[in-house]
């Protein structure tokens, strides 16, 4: 598992990072994490706990179990990842491993939202396309790959492939106002001004 | 769009700025934690290294999971200990005040806010928990929040909210002898249905509110929210002041008057205007009952239950669905419905008046054979102020149990539970299926007046012709 890099916070203008490929489509919320690990005060544990069966099964052949795969960012997936239940588990599990952007062919509406509001961008190619970068990716673990949300790219500096996100999502990330606290502590000059003007604040 | 109204006055004054996207960021005067939505919270400010904006306009304390029989550390329950816990580590980790305990001030959230004086009129007031519109009876725009939502006001202070509209529920004429404002709420959602305050605030004006006292209006605004309203208030006036005056965070002596002055200001304009308005007649209102599965599904202690034909069309479905898990048959009359259990309590009704009230029916008479009743005060506070006054006394002579201040059996998140198809008379505010701890226990919600005389009788019953 990743050391902890920063979540994200405020406008994301590109994500950087190594790849890790998961191939197959229609790969569920209960595949991301169980179950059986939603009953928790914090979310603190859920990194561990990705894929959690999946990895069980490939006794350390999953690919979040690969030493060389170990600090990478950006998952690329193929169709309908995230399907299943809503829980916000799923892309809590994967920021908290240390996935800091998914490139796949299309999303789940639920966990795409999900992974918006914790800012995590979703892009989407074509599934030709998509099989093409799972090459290019596996072919080199260690290769730094950019998505680039300005440019609508996702590149390793040789391969350059654009790529899409919904236009709704695109805004609020590059504009930072997918993070709704950092929105708020942002204007905290006008919140000092609200304030200085309360009476109750300054014994009436 | 409404414009002159307290609602409004207080909304421009807490307007921090415009935000992208329609929202308004609105500054929040008092942030209420206790320890069921908090706890995410502050992992969620750690995660992003943020700090709480204003620990000073922070106030916590526990209630949802205490136990109410015996209150010793470590909880039984081990996920209700680390909730307790965790809440403490982060109020001292913040410089956050945590009325805990045994400190003399703890209790149900929205009963020890006001009784501190800390709620005050003109306020905006944030806690997450749905309750919170409670303190909208001292003239504040109160409401509750979500977690997500409790981290942003711990991060800034602040919230990304939309203004609601404002209904005006005029109340002419003065409620009757055994009516209470229980009665009063019960009755409005019975007749408005429970989702018409959606996207309103519910302004309680007119006669017969002016002459409820604070802790009436306090039970009025907490179930503003069980009708669709997020906020209900009342006009500050003469009957808030001489609440707040004194009390231990209310402003000191030498700024009372101009505190005074400016409250005063807040009320509604005479020529305010409204996006709607509803007229009641409190004078009509009888002691009022649910006797179904959402909370308007209220008649009155002298009505049957509705028969299908008599409902709205849209009401019958969830009518059906309750003559079933109740166990009630349509025109069956609600009067002498036989009770297991009693409980008087909750952030509705946990207040010392609404004490007063139960033990004026009780005293002199006799829980019935074969029912489980019990007293739980809503703070220590309460608590002490009942035991002065021999409440307590009162109760436990009577064969209630008198409990340690919480939640309690309000829902089911600390040991009072009801079990299997156990129906309980109980003083709270939500008759959901499930509600109250048991998949198949049923729920009557009543007035504390009503609860009493329901325990003596050992059935549902006219507390107005008891003998």
């Amino acid at each position: 598992m990743t050391e902890h890099i920063a979540f994200p916070q405020g406008p994301i203008g590109h994500v950087s990072g190594r790849g890790l490929v998961l191939r197959g489509d229609d790969i569920d919320t209960d595949r991301i994490i169980p179950a059986r690990f939603l009953k928790c005060v914090s979310f603190e544990a859920l990194g561990e706990q990705a894929f959690a069966d999946d990895r069980k099964e490939l006794a350390g052949a999953h690919p979040f179990d690969q030493a060389v795969h170990q600090g990478a960012s950006i998952l690329v997936v193929n169709d309908n990842f995230g399907c299943g239940s809503s829980r916000e588990h799923a892309p809590q599990a994967l920021m908290r491993w240390g996935i800091r952007a998914v490139v796949g062919v299309s999303y789940a509406e639920i966990f795409h939202g999900n992974c918006l509001a914790l800012g995590i961008p979703c892009a989407t190619a074509t599934a030709d396309q998509i099989r093409a970068l799972q090459d290019a990716v596996e072919a080199d673990p260690a290769a730094e790959w950019t998505l680039d949300l300005q440019a609508l790219s996702f590149s390793d500096g040789t391969t350059s492939q654009a790529i899409s996100l919904a236009a709704g999502a695109l805004d609020m990330l590059r504009t930072g106002q997918w993070d709704a606290t950092g929105q708020l502590v942002a204007r905290d000059a006008e919140l000092t001004r609200t304030m200085a003007a309360l009476p109750y604040l300054h014994g009436f | 769009m409404s414009s002159g109204t307290l609602y409004d006055k207080v909304w421009d004054l807490h307007r921090v700025a415009d935000l992208p996207g329609g929202a308004t960021q609105l500054f929040i005067g008092l942030h209420l934690i206790h320890e069921v939505t908090s706890p995410q919270a502050f992992a969620a400010l750690e995660d992003k290294g943020l700090k709480v904006r204003c620990p000073d306009r922070t106030v916590a304390t526990v209630d949802h999971i205490v136990p109410t029989i015996s209150q010793e550390r470590p909880f039984a329950d081990p996920l209700a200990e680390e909730m307790l816990s965790t809440l403490e580590r982060n109020c001292a980790q913040h410089g956050i005040t945590l009325n805990g305990l045994g400190s003399g001030r703890q209790g149900i959230v929205h009963v020890i806010a006001p009784e501190l004086g800390l709620t005050q009129p003109g306020m905006t007031v944030a806690c997450g928990d749905s309750h919170t519109s409670t303190h909208g009876a001292f003239g504040a725009i109160a409401f509750g929040i979500g977690t997500s939502q409790v981290r942003d006001v711990l991060a800034s202070q602040s919230l990304a909210m939309s203004k609601l509209k404002v209904r005006r529920i005029w109340v002419e004429n003065r409620l009757s002898e055994g009516v209470f404002a229980k009665d009063l709420i019960l009755h409005v959602i019975r007749t408005l249905g429970v989702k018409a305050g959606v996207g309103y605030a519910y302004e309680f004006a007119g006669p017969a509110i002016e002459v409820l006292s604070m802790e009436e209006r306090m039970t009025l605004c907490n179930m503003a929210i069980e009708g669709g309203a997020r906020c209900g208030y009342v006009n500050p006036d003469q009957i808030t002041f001489d609440y707040l005056n004194g009390r231990a965070e209310a402003p000191a002596a030498d700024i009372w008057d101009r505190a005074v002055r400016w409250w005063g200001s807040l009320a509604s304009d005479a020529d305010a205007s409204f996006d709607d308005e509803v007229r009641f007649d409190a004078a009509a209102i009888a002691p009022t009952v649910t006797w179904g599965i959402t909370p308007g599904q209220g008649i009155g202690v002298d009505e049957r239950v509705p028969i299908s034909d008599q409902l709205d069309p849209a009401d019958r479905p969830i009518a059906e669905e309750a003559y079933r898990y109740m166990d009630l048959a349509p025109g069956q009359p609600i009067a002498g419905v036989p009770v297991d259990v009693c409980f008087i309590g909750s952030c509705t009704n946990g207040r010392l008046s609404d004490l007063q009230a139960a033990a004026a029916v009780a005293r002199g008479r006799h829980v019935a054979e074969g029912i489980k009743a019990f007293v739980v005060p809503g703070s220590e506070q309460v608590a002490r102020a009942a035991i002065q006054e021999g409440l307590d006394q009162v109760f436990r002579e009577a064969g209630f149990e008198w409990r340690e201040p919480g939640c309690s059996m309000c829902l089911a998140m600390n040991p009072d539970r009801l079990e299997g198809t156990q129906i309980s008379a109980s003083s709270s505010n939500r008759n959901f299926k499930g509600r109250q701890g048991s998949a198949s226990g049923r729920t009557l919600l009543m007035s504390p007046a009503m609860v009493a005389a329901a325990a003596i009788a050992g059935r549902v019953s006219d507390v107005r012709q008891l003998s």
